[in-house]
C-alpha cells in the first residue's frame, strides 16, 4: 500500500535496483551525457581502471565547454587538441554517439538533450555537470555528478544515492509583462537563499508553470542547483509531449503512445507530502538582477545594493562586504543605471529560441550602446538554425551584437573566452561567482530581455521602462 | 581507496557561507592538470595574491594551519559545479575531513570517492568548533565510534550513512561493490525493458 506520492517519489521508486541499507539505494541510470571536461576525464579514468562502458547506446556526448564560439575559428579554439579531439576519439572507441561542432544536434548538452529527445519524462539522466538539473523541465530526474560517479554510471548503469527530501515551489498568479521564468527563479533564490534547497529534489508546480513553455521550465529547473538542489523537475504534460513528439531520439509510433500514457501518470498525487513548501505569487515578481557574487545576491531592478550592517549576523555581513568590494558597488546604491561593458546572451539557462526572441523584441530597431560588447550565443546548432530561419540573427546583428557559434562560451570561460578584469557583464547565465566569466570579471545575472535592455543603454536598465507601451 | 578510521589533526576554519567550487579549484585548472597536482591550486583565488605569491591573510597560509587535515566551513560548503577537482584539490593539500552545517550535494558525494569524510553538524556546534580551532590544536574524528573530540572539549556525535561508513572503514571502491550486483542490475533491466521499452533503443 502506498499513499499519495510526489512526482519525484514515483520516478525514484521506479529506478531502485537495490536497497543498499542505511538510506542508500542503487538507482538505474537511463541516460548519460558526456562533455569535454568531466566526461573526457571520466572516460580516461574508466580506461585506466580497465573497465568498459556497459551501455554505450544510452550515452551521448558533445564538446560544449571548450569549443570556440568565434565564427572566424569555425569552433576550433585553444583546447581543440587537448579536449575536443580526445572526446571525439574516446567516444568513437567506446561506441558512444558524439555530436561534433557544426553538426546538427550539437549544442550545450543541456540544450541539446531535450532538443534531440534524448531526455525523456520520467527518465533518470546524469552528466558530470551541475546544471544537469535543466533536463527536469521535461519531467526527467536529472542531476549533476562527479567524474568518479560518472565512471560508476558508465560501468554499471547505476548510481549509489540517498533519496533526497522533497521541496515544492508553487508559482501561482499571472506573470507581469517583461517578467520571465528567469526572474521567477532568481526571485526565489534571493528570498530563500543559495542553500535553501540543499539535500532536496525540487518540484516546480502551480498555474504559472502549467502555462509556461518547456523552454521556460528548463530555465527554472536550470537554477535549482543555485539554491542548492541537485534536482529540479516539472510534471510532464501535454506541453511537454507536444515539444518532444517527433524529435530524433524520442520514441515513435506505438511506443510513443505507450510512453505518453505512462508519462501521464507521473504527476504528484493530491495530498502527497513535501518536506518543504514554498509559495510564490508571480504577480509580485519584478525583473531581477544580481549585484554580487552569489545568485542569492539578487534584487529587483528597482532595488538597492543591500547594507551589510542590516545583515542577520557577522558572517553574512562579512560576505556582503566581500561581495560588494568585488562588485565595486556601495551599500544603498541603486542597481539601475550602473554602467556595463559587456552583454552575454547564452548558456544552458537562456540560449533557446524563446530566449533569443525575447531579447530580439527589445533589440529590434535599437543599437548596442557605444563601449558595450554584446554577444549572442545560441545554445545549439538547431537553435541557431531555427533562430536564423526566423530572422533573429539579423535583428541581433543589425543591433550590433556578435552572432556566434553554439557552446558554453562566456558562461564559464573554459574555452578562453573571458570578460576582462574589472569589466561588468550583464549575463543570461546562472553563476556570478568570483572570476566566473574570467579573473576579476563582474557578472550581473538577468533575463534575456533585461540583458538586451542593458546592451542598448550601456547600463543596468529596467526593461519595463525601456519598453513602456510596447508590451 | 585508503581506509578512513580515525583522524587526528589541526582544523582550519573557513566560515564564510556558500564557498563555491570555482574558489576551491578554478575552471582553468581542470584542463591539463593531473589529479595528483591539483593541490597546488586549491583555493587559488584566495591562497595567492598573484601567480605563486601567497596571500598571508588566508588561513591555510598561516603557521600552525599549513598542515591542517580538517576544514571547518560555513553552510553550503562547495556549492556550485560538479567538478571533482574540488575534492582532488583538497586531497592534494592533505585535507581528509570537512565539517560544515551543510554541503553542496554533488561535492558531498564526490568526497566519498576519494575517502574524504564530509560531516554535517548543527550550525552552533560548527561555530563552537571554529572557535576552538587554532594553530596546533588537534581534533580527533573517530569514524568507528562516530564521534569528534575537539581540543579541550567533550566528544560530539555525528552521523554518516551506514553504507558509506562501512565503505570508508574498509577502503572499498564503489564500482567494485556495485559490479558484484551485476545480476540484480540485469534483472532490473529485463523487467524495465518490458515496462519502459522506449528507454532502451533497439
Ligand atoms: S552553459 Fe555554463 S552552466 Fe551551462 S553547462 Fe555550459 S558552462 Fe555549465
Amino acid at each position: 500500500m502506498t499513499g499519495p506520492q510526489t512526482l519525484f517519489d514515483k520516478v525514484w521508486d521506479a529506478h531502485v535496483v537495490a536497497d543498499l541499507g542505511g538510506g542508500m539505494n542503487l538507482i538505474h541510470v537511463d541516460r548519460i551525457l558526456l562533455h569535454d571536461l568531466s566526461g573526457l576525464r571520466a572516460l580516461r579514468m574508466l580506461k585506466d581502471q580497465g573497465h568498459a562502458v556497459r551501455h554505450p547506446e544510452l550515452c551521448f556526448a558533445a564538446p560544449d565547454h571548450t569549443v570556440s564560439s568565434d565564427p572566424a575559428t569555425g569552433g576550433v579554439g585553444g583546447f581543440h587538441e587537448t579536449c575536443v579531439v580526445p572526446l571525439a576519439e574516446m567516444t568513437a572507441a567506446a561506441g558512444i554517439r558524439h555530436y561534433a561542432m557544426g553538426e546538427r544536434g550539437f549544442g550545450i548538452l543541456h540544450v541539446m538533450g531535450p532538443e534531440l529527445g534524448v531526455t525523456l519524462p520520467g527518465a533518470t539522466l546524469v552528466c558530470g555537470d551541475s546544471h544537469t538539473c535543466t533536463h527536469g523541465g521535461v519531467g526527467a530526474f536529472a542531476m549533476g555528478i562527479g567524474s568518479s560517479e560518472l565512471v560508476h554510471a558508465m560501468v554499471t548503469q547505476t548510481l549509489m544515492q540517498r533519496k533526497p527530501k522533497r521541496l515544492r515551489v508553487t508559482f501561482d498568479g499571472a506573470l507581469p509583462d517583461w517578467v520571465s521564468a528567469k526572474d521567477m527563479i532568481l526571485h526565489v533564490i534571493g528570498r530563500e537563499g543559495a542553500a535553501s534547497g540543499d539535500g532536496h529534489a525540487v518540484e516546480y508546480a502551480g498555474q504559472a508553470i502549467r502555462s509556461m513553455s518547456v523552454e521556460g521550465r528548463m530555465t527554472i529547473c536550470n537554477l535549482s542547483i543555485e539554491m542548492g538542489a541537485k534536482i529540479g523537475m516539472v510534471a510532464p504534460d501535454d506541453t511537454v509531449f507536444a515539444y518532444l513528439e517527433g524529435r530524433d531520439h524520442a520514441p515513435k509510433g506505438a511506443q510513443w503512445d505507450a510512453a505518453v500514457a505512462h508519462w501521464r501518470g507521473l504527476a504528484t498525487d493530491a495530498g502527497a507530502a513535501f518536506d518543504t513548501e514554498v509559495d510564490v505569487d508571480v504577480a509580485d515578481v519584478k525583473p531581477q538582477i544580481t549585484w554580487g557574487t552569489s545568485p542569492e545576491h539578487v534584487i529587483a531592478v528597482d532595488g538597492r545594493v543591500p547594507d551589510p550592517d542590516a545583515a542577520p549576523d557577522a558572517e553574512h555581513a562579512h560576505a556582503l562586504r566581500e561581495a560588494q568590494a568585488y562588485a565595486g558597488l556601495a551599500p544603498g546604491e541603486p542597481i539601475e543605471g550602473v554602467g556595463i561593458q559587456w552583454v552575454f546572451i547564452g548558456s544552458c539557462t537562456n540560449s533557446r529560441v524563446e530566449d533569443l526572441r525575447a531579447a530580439a523584441r527589445v533589440l529590434d530597431g535599437r543599437k548596442v550602446a557605444e563601449g558595450v560588447r554584446a554577444w549572442a550565443v545560441p545554445g545549439s546548432e538547431q537553435t541557431k538554425a531555427d533562430a536564423e530561419a526566423e530572422g533573429l540573427d539579423r535583428v541581433f546583428k543589425d543591433a550590433g551584437f556578435e552572432w556566434r557559434l553554439p557552446g558554453c562560451s562566456l558562461c564559464v570561460g573554459a574555452n578562453g573566452e573571458n570578460v576582462p578584469a574589472g569589466e561588468r557583464c550583464v549575463s543570461t547565465s546562472n553563476r556570478n561567482f568570483v572570476g566566473r566569466q574570467g579573473p576579476g570579471s563582474r557578472t550581473h545575472l538577468a533575463s534575456p530581455a533585461m540583458a538586451a535592455a542593458a546592451a542598448v543603454t550601456g547600463r543596468v536598465t529596467d526593461v519595463r521602462k525601456l519598453m513602456d507601451g510596447e508590451a | 581507496m585508503e581506509k578512513f578510521t580515525t583522524l587526528t589533526g589541526v582544523a582550519a576554519p573557513l566560515m564564510e557561507a556558500n564557498i563555491n567550487t570555482d574558489i576551491i579549484i578554478p575552471i582553468k585548472r581542470l584542463v591539463g592538470t593531473d589529479r595528483s597536482t591539483m593541490g597546488a591550486y586549491a583555493f587559488e583565488p584566495w591562497r595567492y595574491r598573484s601567480e605563486g605569491v601567497e596571500n598571508p591573510d588566508f588561513v591555510l597560509n598561516q603557521d600552525g594551519y599549513r598542515d591542517a587535515t580538517i576544514l571547518i566551513a560555513g553552510p553550503n560548503f562547495a556549492c556550485g559545479s560538479s567538478r571533482e577537482g574540488a575534492v582532488w584539490a583538497l586531497d592534494g593539500i592533505g585535507i581528509k575531513a570537512v565539517i560544515a552545517p551543510s554541503f553542496g550535494g554533488i561535492f558531498f558525494n564526490n568526497c566519498f570517492q576519494s575517502g574524504i569524510l564530509p560531516i554535517v553538524l548543527a550550525p552552533d556546534v560548527v561555530d563552537d568548533f571554529a572557535a576552538r580551532a587554532g594553530p596546533g590544536a588537534a581534533f580527533t574524528i573517530d569514524l568507528e565510534a562516530l564521534a569528534i573530540t575537539p581540543p579541550n572539549g567533550q566528544p560530539v556525535a555525528f552521523e554518516v550513512e551506514p553504507f558509506r561508513r562501512a565503505a570508508l572503514l574498509a577502503g572499498l571502491d564503489d564500482v567494485g561493490m556495485t559490479l558484484k550486483r551485476a545480476d540484480e542490475i540485469a534483472a532490473f533491466q529485463d523487467a524495465d525493458r518490458v515496462d519502459r521499452p522506449w528507454i532502451y533503443p533497439a
